[in-house]
């Protein structure tokens, strides 16, 4: 045996353990309740608040991770220094305590489970504003608004199949409304991500990938273009609204006088196109 | 002169001349007028890609590579050996000595961080201001993807390719690796490769990132085709790696080196180079049918054609996921090899460590659709791999807790590779814990692609790679160079690193939960003030690693204080050697009776290497 | 001389070698693919900012005005000196009225998204074609656009016939050459960075006509300083 120092065991992981608990019983409620709400993407839409709430979940669960981590840390890096000096004593040949083993197991696999399973459930009532591709397994019930988000390079564009493939070229949608989202492109793969509605979707080529959205009150919200697709990608963003139900009437006819012009070439309102051909001579 | 003359580092470079301009007037010879669109894009896509094949064959050849298949095949007997003894030239071309491929790993390596460093600087440049262009948009594309695709290819071979090489022979006591001719093919392999990723600002560049996807990479300039070949050597180099490593742990060890007994940082090699072999020919694949997607027109990708931009992204990821714990396990590997000696305690938990590498990677080729959550995989995909992917972080947790109950009532040194260690654990837990939130698929809809993704897998990769990177660096040069490093420096250099490091990173999470999405050249105004706060935190972290170098060199080339044997009072096999360690390792093969955690355990080092004296040859 | 000053030396010579490298290759990156600015003249009308700002679209720019690339369609703007330059990059004033005249020198290629094919985020969201104002043109006609995402800005660019005779070659296209005149006017508001680009497939060769000049600032693509 060669511990040269006579430190009691049991004490200090007594000492680091009830350290542990009781700065997570002081920080977790704290966290859960002043810091989790403020987590983005914040309340602008049924699926940004569900994003919130998961979030809030995650960090109360992630709080007493990093205090016992803290603490241990704290505590051993400071108590179990090597004094000053130029001896090199060894330390107590420790090699495994199958209890310890035991525990750290259960509680990592239990909290891992709990949020898998925690988040399972979130996603499958209404997708938490992910695309879910073109056979969504997780639809929410009620009347939906259709709005095909159209990206090409370098713009969104958006139609609506419900007042006859209507385009245009910035996104109004009503307020209290559940809207589906047909999210294609036309040529590389783009990403349509509403930062304050917490929606986002890849738009692949080909591919209809559906997401839902319940809207809230009137407000304005950015859209970004969250995945490389060339030279403008950081460029591709604009702003768009989420208007009253007079007020989306309203624009709707608006839009649709510009519409009238270009409507006789417009294609068919389709979940997919394929421009063709593919490369054009100039 | 005559020196000059044979298969060298100089006649490589003039050979690699001479089939880049061999391939590039074959390909017009073979496609000139036949594929149209070549003369509308100003480019024969064929020759740019022919050429740089021509290139790295002639390269190949100039080194020598060729010339013991054909010695074997005029009748010669069969050699393992190659200008083991020759001197500092040795270090310039083919040599199969594995300490000497470990050092030319380590410098090559090195120089070619230190390009994607330099990007990474101009990227902060750039993000200064959300208005004003410092380079043109496309340009900052090209920096982006350079930065990203030259780091992960690099890193990949990071800790195997120097430390691997040099140290798993001498720890399993061996005299040599397996095959040491491939040894150093995946070396030069990779240095050809890094030289053909920075010709592509000669051909515009590339603008699809590290990621490289279908179809904005058939869309692309020629420079694509630099970034497709640069990424196939590297996959040609990873397989060829791990394939060496796992046969030389398994066929190899010395007497006595039972699956118990291997010191934790061979485990953490071999689990490495177990994935490197299956996953680094997908890649290949998926960037082979790119290639051809873009030379004669294929559509793999192309979904108006009959393709799908899915099936390019699930290969990549196929493999991309398992590329990221081939940069974390060795990282772990190291983390656990070295605390133990600084704590002066066995490693806590061995087997459970162990469990803990194997675990990763088993987990890591099950886990990859989560880059994939938003993009419209099929709705049922996702709860199985939001669950995967949070089990993943049970094996992961184990190093944590091996690593965490060898320091409790140790005898702790904190010592320079012993502070970067402890630095890991910090950052580990943050990149780990972001990796939560970003398995989690209502949060991940918030944080896919934006910044928050990004600080996530700094933490992770940088935070914890490279962490230990230097933590080996400053650990074992002192072994293979015979010189020691000043500590002193070397805790500077830590500390700067440390908090440069984390300043840098933090605010990024903030920057993508706010919205900020990545690669883009442009923001809000209202993260005007975390950008350049993160980008005055990475000038200093650039600076930190100048401060390195300076360190390095002084004192590796001005000061060269002698390191004794043992400079860390270590158990391990190879601080019973020489430093730096003589050519053919041991003078006889040592004979192993436990594993080298015996601290505070009755008894001498656990093996005989008769005849090895203590102290600088 | 002494091996430390041998070391000296050889450290001070690598850092330099090191230095210009760095120094070269940053270079290289910043003049890559960019465009030189150019400065519209104001004029003043009614004390309100005016602007001319007459452009060219070609179907190959030609090895005089891009040796690198004499094959790429490219937009060109004529200086004060009447000459044609190659740079998409322009600085304008803010709150100004600015009248745009196109000449296109190129023929069809046809729009990806048949709504863009009518002028939006102009004067009366009409455009004047040779003389006549139209308010759409078919998107299979469609040779280019000049559009300002930000602004909301599209108009679509008429073609040259594919069977016209006397066909420019390469740039610079001289007005004798076949050609069709597209005017329209819209308004600037405060100052910013705002990128312009087309958004017809017209680059040929490459896939979905939209890499090569497509991507490359100073060809299709550019910025509207406005300041």
């Amino acid at each position: 045996m060669n511990a040269t120092t006579t430190q009691a065991g049991p004490n200090h992981a007594r000492r680091v353990i009830v350290a542990w608990i009781v700065l997570s019983l002081i920080l977790t409620p704290i966290v859960a309740i002043f810091l989790g709400p403020h987590i983005p993407p914040g309340n602008g839409s049924e699926q940004a608040s569900e994003q919130t709430a998961a979030n809030t979940v995650i960090t109360a669960i992630v709080t007493p991770v990093i205090c016992l981590l803290l603490v241990f840390f704290l505590y051993t890096l400071t108590q179990f220094r090597k004094p000053r000096g130029a001896a090199l004593p060894d330390g107590p040949p420790l090699r495994e305590q199958r209890t310890v083993q035991l525990l750290w197991v259960v509680l990592t696999s239990a909290t891992v489970l709990f949020l898998a399973g925690y988040g399972t459930y979130e996603l499958l009532q209404n997708g938490s504003g992910g695309g879910q591709g073109p056979s969504p397994v997780a639809v929410p019930s009620g009347h939906k608004l259709q709005v095909q988000v159209i990206a090409q390079q370098w713009e969104f564009t958006y139609r609506y199949p419900s007042y006859d493939g209507l385009e245009t070229s910035q996104l109004v949608i009503p307020a209290d409304t559940l809207i589906e989202f047909h999210v294609t492109s036309l040529d590389a793969v783009h990403s349509f991500w509403a930062y304050q509605l917490g929606i986002k979707a890849d738009a692949n080529p080909g591919v209809d990938n559906v997401a839902y959205l319940k809207t809230k009150g009137p407000r304005t919200f950015s859209v970004h273009c969250a995945e490389l697709c060339g030279l403008w990608h950081g460029y591709m963003f604009s702003q768009g609204k989420v208007v009253s139900a007079s007020d989306f009437a309203a624009w709707v006819q608006q839009q649709q006088q510009i519409f009238s012009a270009v409507k006789q070439y417009m294609p068919a309102y389709a979940n997919v196109y394929y421009p063709d051909p593919q490369r054009r001579a100039g | 002169m005559r020196r000059l003359l044979g298969f060298n580092l100089l006649t490589a470079i003039v050979l690699g001349i001479a089939g880049w301009y061999i391939g590039w007037y074959a390909a017009h010879a073979i496609v000139g007028p036949s594929i149209a669109y070549f003369a509308d894009v100003d480019y024969n896509e064929l020759s740019i890609v022919l050429a740089y094949l021509g290139g790295v064959i002639g390269f190949l050849i100039g080194l020598g590579f060729l010339n013991y298949p054909f010695a074997r095949l005029r009748g010669y007997p069969p050699s393992l050996r190659e200008k083991e003894t020759e001197g500092i030239g040795r270090y310039f071309g083919l040599c199969t000595d594995h300490k000497v491929v470990g050092i030319q790993y380590l410098v090559g390596i090195g120089v070619f961080i230190f390009v994607g460093g330099i990007n990474a600087m101009l990227i902060r440049i750039e993000l200064l201001s959300p208005t004003h262009q410092v380079f043109p948009a496309g340009t900052y594309l090209t920096i982006v993807g350079i930065h990203g695709t030259m780091m992960m290819g690099m890193m990949t071979s990071g800790i195997l390719g120097p430390f691997g090489n040099y140290l798993i022979p001498i720890l399993i006591g061996a005299r040599r690796m397996a095959f040491p001719r491939i040894e150093a093919l995946t070396f030069w392999l990779l240095m050809a490769g890094g030289v053909i990723l920075e010709t592509t600002v000669f051909f515009g560049g590339f603008p699809t990132g590290w990621t490289g996807y279908a179809p904005l990479n058939t869309q692309s300039n020629p420079g694509m085709d630099c970034y497709i070949i640069f990424f196939a050597l590297v996959g040609v180099s990873m397989t060829l790696l791990g394939l060496n490593m796992i046969a030389t742990i398994v066929t190899m060890r010395a007497p006595g080196l039972t699956w118990t007994r291997l010191p934790i940082f061979v485990w953490g090699v071999l689990t490495t180079a177990i994935l490197m072999v299956l996953a680094a020919p997908v890649l290949i694949a998926a960037l082979s049918m790119a290639l051809l997607d873009r030379t004669i027109q294929t559509s793999f990708y192309i979904p108006s054609a009959g393709g799908s931009s899915y099936l390019y992204e699930n290969l990549f990821w196929f493999f991309g996921h398992p590329e990221v714990y081939i940069l974390a396990l060795p990282g772990f590997a190291i983390v656990l090899e070295i605390l133990p000696v600084f704590a002066r305690k066995p490693l806590w938990g061995y087997r459970l460590a162990v469990a803990g590498l194997l675990g990763v990677t088993l987990l890591s080729f099950f886990v990859w659709q989560h880059h994939l959550f938003v993009s419209g995989i099929n709705g049922d995909l996702r709860p199985f791999y939001m669950l995967s992917t949070e089990l993943i972080s049970i094996p992961t947790g184990f190093t944590f807790l091996c690593g965490m109950m060898t320091l409790w009532r140790g005898q702790i040194r904190y010592s320079v590779p012993m502070l970067f260690c402890l630095a890991w654990f910090f950052n580990f837990l943050i990149g780990g814990l972001t990796g939560v939130f970003l398995s989690d698929v209502p949060s991940d809809v918030t944080t896919h692609g934006s910044f928050f993704s990004m600080a996530h897998f700094h933490y992770t990769l940088m935070g914890g790679l490279v962490f230990t990177f230097f933590a080996a660096i400053y650990y074992w040069v002192p072994k293979m160079t015979g010189f020691q490093l000043n500590e002193r420096m070397g805790k500077i250099h830590f500390w700067w690193m440390f908090i440069a490091f984390n300043s840098t990173f933090l605010p990024l999470f903030a920057a993508g939960f706010l919205g900020q999405p990545r690669r883009v050249v442009t923001y809000s105004e209202s993260l005007h003030f975390i950008n350049v706060w993160v980008s005055v935190s990475a000038f200093a972290l650039g600076l930190a690693q100048v401060f390195f170098l300076v360190n390095l060199v002084n004192s590796l080339v001005f000061k060269r204080v002698p390191a004794p044997a043992d400079p860390w009072g270590s158990k391990s096999i190879e601080w019973q050697l020489p430093s730096p360690v003589p050519v053919y390792n041991f003078t006889k093969i040592p004979v192993f009776s436990g594993d080298p955690y015996g601290y505070g355990e009755a008894g001498g080092p656990v093996a005989v290497p008769a005849g090895a004296p203590a102290g600088r040859d | 001389m002494r091996p430390r000053t041998w070391k000296l030396l050889g450290t001070v010579v690598a850092v330099a070698v090191v230095g210009v490298l760095v120094g070269l290759y940053v270079s290289r990156l910043t003049t890559e693919a960019g465009s030189p600015s150019y400065t519209v003249p104001v004029k003043t009308v009614n004390g309100k900012p005016v602007v001319d700002l007459t452009i060219e679209t070609v179907a190959a720019v030609g090895p005089e005005l891009s040796p690198s690339h004499p094959d790429y369609v490219s937009y060109l703007i004529r200086n004060t000196e009447g000459k044609w330059v190659r740079s998409t990059v322009w600085r304008l004033p803010a709150h100004a009225t600015v009248h745009v005249t196109i000449y296109n020198f190129d023929g069809a290629s046809g729009l990806r998204n048949a709504y863009l094919a009518r002028p939006q985020g102009v004067d009366g969201n009409v455009m004047i074609v040779d003389g006549k104002t139209l308010d759409v043109i078919s998107p299979d006609d469609a040779s280019h656009t000049f559009a300002v995402p930000a602004y909301g800005l599209i108009v679509p660019v008429a073609p040259v016939a594919d069977d016209a005779k006397n066909q420019c070659g390469y740039a610079p296209c001289a007005l004798s050459t076949a050609h069709r005149t597209i005017q329209f006017t819209f308004h600037t508001g405060n100052a910013g960075h705002f990128r312009w680009q087309c958004f017809v497939p017209c680059a040929a060769g490459w896939l979905y006509g939209f890499g090569g000049p497509m991507q490359t600032i100073g060809y299709m693509d550019g910025f509207l300083n406005v300041a």
